[in-house]
C-alpha cells in the first residue's frame, strides 16, 4: 500500500475512469430515482418534483404493506427451506471422499450459471397441470387403479417458493460448505467420545462453528429472493405478486413512475437493513472469538 | 433421521465410523434428492427439445426439427446476435474498469477508502429491479438518443450491463492480487523498471488469471441478465432472454426448449472454461 502522493499519475489514471463510470451510470441514475420518489404525476409522462411525501405515505397503504410483508414472508420461508436442505448437503460434500468433492461442488455450482429464465421455464414444464410431476402421478394412480385429479402445482405461492428454492439453493450450499470445510473434525469426535449423540454434537458443535457460513448463506438467499421478479412473475398466481412485480407494474402498465420510484427505494432500504443486521452479527461474533 | 443402521447394513466393507457421513444412506439420499431436484427440470427441458411431438409430454421419437425451426426464427437469431454483441462489449469494458479498480484498491491508500470500496460493491448488492428501474429513468430523463443504427442502439443495455458487472471483475481481480509477492515489484524497480513497465510486466501478468475469470463471469452475467435488460431494451433492441421471455409468456413449446438448450450449452461451456482457468490459477499458487 502506498500513499497516492508518491504516484499521483498512476492513481488518477486508475481511479478516474471507473469512478466516473460509477458516478455517471450508477449513482446518478439511482439519484434520479430517489428524487423521482418525491415527485407528483402531471399528465401522461410529466412529473413535477414537489418534494411531497405522498408516494411514501401511499406505500404504507395496507395493500402495499401487505405485499411487502408477503415478500418478506416468502423470502423467509425460502431461506429456511434452503438452510434445512443446504446443511445436510454441505455436510455430505465436506465428508465425501476427496475425489468426489470437486465433482459434487461442480454439480452444485453449474445450475447457478444456467440462465435464470431458462431454469424457471424448465420448472413450468415440470409443474404445470399437464407437466411431468402430474403425469408421473397420473401414471402411478392408473397403475394402482386409483382415481386421479391433477394437482395445482403452478401459479400459486407454493410454486413461487419452489422456484425460489430451486434458484437459490447453491447460494446457501457454497458458504455452508466453505464454513464446514474449515471445521476441526476432532471437535466432533471429542463430543461423540464424551457421549454426545450425533444430533447433540451437530447442534452444539457443528452449527455454532458454521454460524458465519450460515449467516452469509441466509443473506445470500434472503436478499435476492426479496428482490426477485421473474420467479413470482412466471410461477406465481394473481395473489403471489411480490414487491418487484408491483414496482415493474408502476413503471410499465400503471405508468406511475413516482410511486414506483418510492417503492424501489423502500425495497433498497429493506435490503440495506438486512445487510446491516449481518454486519452487526459478524462484528459481535468477532468480539466473541477474539476478546 | 440419524439412523446409522441401514448404512451399516448395506455396506459390505468396514462399518462406517461416526464421521463417515458420506457412507450413510440418509446422507446419500439427501444428496441424491437435491441433485435430482436441481437437474431433473433442466434435463427434461433438454431431452424434450429433441422430442418429435408438439404438445404431448410423451416421447414420440428423436428429431432436430425444433432446432431448425429456432434457427429459422429471425427474431430469435437477431436477439441472439444482440445478446452476444452486448456481452462481448460489456465484458471488454468491465474487464478494463475492473482491472483499474483492483489495482487502485490493492495499491493505494487514500482518504475515504472504505466508503469508496462500499460504493464499488453497491452494484453487487442492490436488487436487480432497482438498477433496472434506475436505468430506465436515467436514459429517459437525459434523453438518450433512440433509433440509432445497429450496433449503437445497444448502447443503453451495454452501459447498464457494465454498471453491474465491472464490480464483479474488480472483486475477483482484487482477490487475486492478495497473493502477489511485493518483492517481485521491488526487484523490478531495482533493475530499473519504471512505473508503467512494472504494471505491464509484473503486476498485470499476475492479475491475469483473476481478470480472465472475472471477465468470463461478466460475460455470463451479461448473457443471462433479464431484469435489467427488460427495462433498458426497446422494440428493436431485444436480447435473447427478453425474446425467450416473450415466447414463454405465450406457451411452452419445443422451439423454446431448443433455443434454451443452445444457451445452456454456451453458458456451461463458458463456466467450465472459467473453472478450469481458476483451477490452473490455484495450481500456480501452490507450485
Amino acid at each position: 500500500m502506498e500513499r497516492l502522493k508518491r504516484h499521483p499519475v498512476g492513481f488518477w489514471v486508475c481511479s478516474l475512469p471507473p469512478s466516473l463510470w460509477l458516478l455517471a451510470f450508477f449513482l446518478v441514475p439511482l439519484g434520479f430515482v430517489w428524487v423521482l420518489g418525491f415527485g407528483e404525476k402531471r399528465g401522461l409522462i410529466d412529473v413535477e418534483i414537489t418534494w411531497t411525501l405522498e408516494n411514501y405515505i401511499r406505500a404504507l397503504d395496507p395493500l402495499y404493506l401487505g405485499i411487502f410483508a408477503k415478500s418478506i414472508w416468502i423470502s423467509a420461508v425460502t431461506t429456511v427451506i434452503c438452510l434445512v436442505v443446504g446443511l445436510p448437503v454441505a455436510l455430505g460434500i465436506v465428508f465425501a471422499p476427496p475425489r468426489w468433492k470437486p465433482v459434487l461442488l461442480l454439480l452444485v455450482i453449474l445450475p447457478f450459471w444456467t440462465n435464470l429464465l431458462i431454469r424457471t421455464y424448465a420448472l413450468i414444464a415440470v409443474l404445470r397441470t399437464r407437466g411431468y410431476v402430474n403425469f408421473t402421478l397420473e401414471w402411478g394412480a392408473d397403475a394402482l387403479g386409483l382415481p386421479f385429479e391433477p394437482l395445482a402445482l403452478l401459479y400459486n405461492n407454493t410454486a413461487v417458493i419452489i422456484g425460489l428454492v430451486y434458484v437459490h439453493l447453491p447460494f446457501m450450499v457454497l458458504p455452508l460448505y466453505a464454513a464446514l470445510e474449515r471445521l476441526d473434525r476432532s471437535l466432533i469426535e471429542a463430543a461423540l467420545d464424551l457421549g454426545a449423540s450425533q444430533l447433540r454434537a451437530f447442534l452444539t458443535i457443528v452449527v455454532p462453528l458454521a454460524m458465519p457460513g450460515i449467516i452469509t448463506g441466509v443473506i445470500l438467499v434472503f436478499i435476492p429472493s426479496l428482490g426477485s421478479y421473474l420467479t413470482p412473475d412466471l410461477l406465481g398466481g394473481t395473489d403471489s405478486q411480490m414487491i418487484s412485480n408491483v414496482i415493474e407494474r408502476q413503471f410499465k402498465k400503471a405508468n406511475d413512475w413516482p410511486f414506483g420510484a418510492a417503492l424501489s427505494f423502500l425495497l433498497m432500504y429493506v435490503t440495506f437493513g438486512a445487510l446491516a443486521i449481518r454486519a452487526v452479527l459478524a462484528r459481535r461474533r468477532e468480539r466473541l472469538v477474539s476478546p | 433421521m440419524r439412523t446409522a443402521g441401514p448404512g451399516r447394513a448395506s455396506s459390505r466393507r468396514a462399518p462406517p465410523g461416526p464421521l463417515d457421513y458420506s457412507r450413510q444412506t440418509w446422507m446419500r439420499l439427501v444428496l441424491l434428492g437435491t441433485f435430482v431436484f436441481l437437474y431433473a427440470p433442466i434435463a427434461t427441458l433438454v431431452a424434450f427439445s429433441f422430442n418429435d411431438s408438439k404438445r404431448n409430454i410423451v416421447w414420440r421419437g428423436f428429431t432436430t426439427k425444433y432446432y431448425e425451426k429456432a434457427l429459422a426464427n429471425e427474431g430469435l437469431i437477431e436477439a441472439f446476435i444482440n445478446s452476444i454483441t452486448i456481452a462481448v462489449l460489456s465484458t471488454v469494458i468491465s474487464a478494463i474498469l475492473g482491472a483499474m479498480v483492483a489495482y487502485l484498491l490493492w495499491r493505494f491508500r487514500f482518504p475515504l477508502k472504505p466508503l469508496y470500496e462500499g460504493a464499488i460493491t453497491l452494484p453487487i448488492v442492490i436488487p436487480e429491479i432497482c438498477l433496472g428501474v434506475a436505468m430506465l429513468v436515467f436514459f429517459s430523463r437525459i434523453g438518450w438518443p433512440t433509433g440509432l443504427p445497429w450496433p449503437f442502439n445497444l448502447g443503453q443495455i451495454t452501459i447498464a450491463h457494465v454498471s453491474f458487472s465491472f464490480a464483479f471483475v474488480a472483486m475477483v481481480a482484487r482477490a487475486r492480487m492478495a497473493s502477489f509477492n511485493p518483492e517481485l515489484e521491488a526487484a523490478a524497480r531495482d533493475l530499473g523498471a519504471g512505473e508503467w513497465a512494472v504494471v505491464r510486466d509484473v503486476i498485470l501478468p499476475h492479475m491475469r488469471p483473476g481478470l480472465v475469470a472475472g471477465a468470463l463471469l461478466a460475460f455470463t452475467l451479461s448473457l443471462d441478465d433479464f431484469v435489467i435488460t427488460f427495462f433498458t431494451s426497446g422494440p428493436d433492441t431485444v436480447t435473447f432472454p427478453v425474446k425467450v421471455y416473450s415466447m414463454v409468456r405465450f406457451s411452452v413449446t419445443p422451439e423454446v426448449n431448443a433455443a434454451s438448450t443452445v444457451l445452456i450449452v454456451i453458458t456451461v461451456a463458458v463456466t467450465v472454461l472459467a473453472l478450469w482457468i481458476q483451477n490452473r490459477q490455484g495450481a500456480d499458487k501452490s507450485g
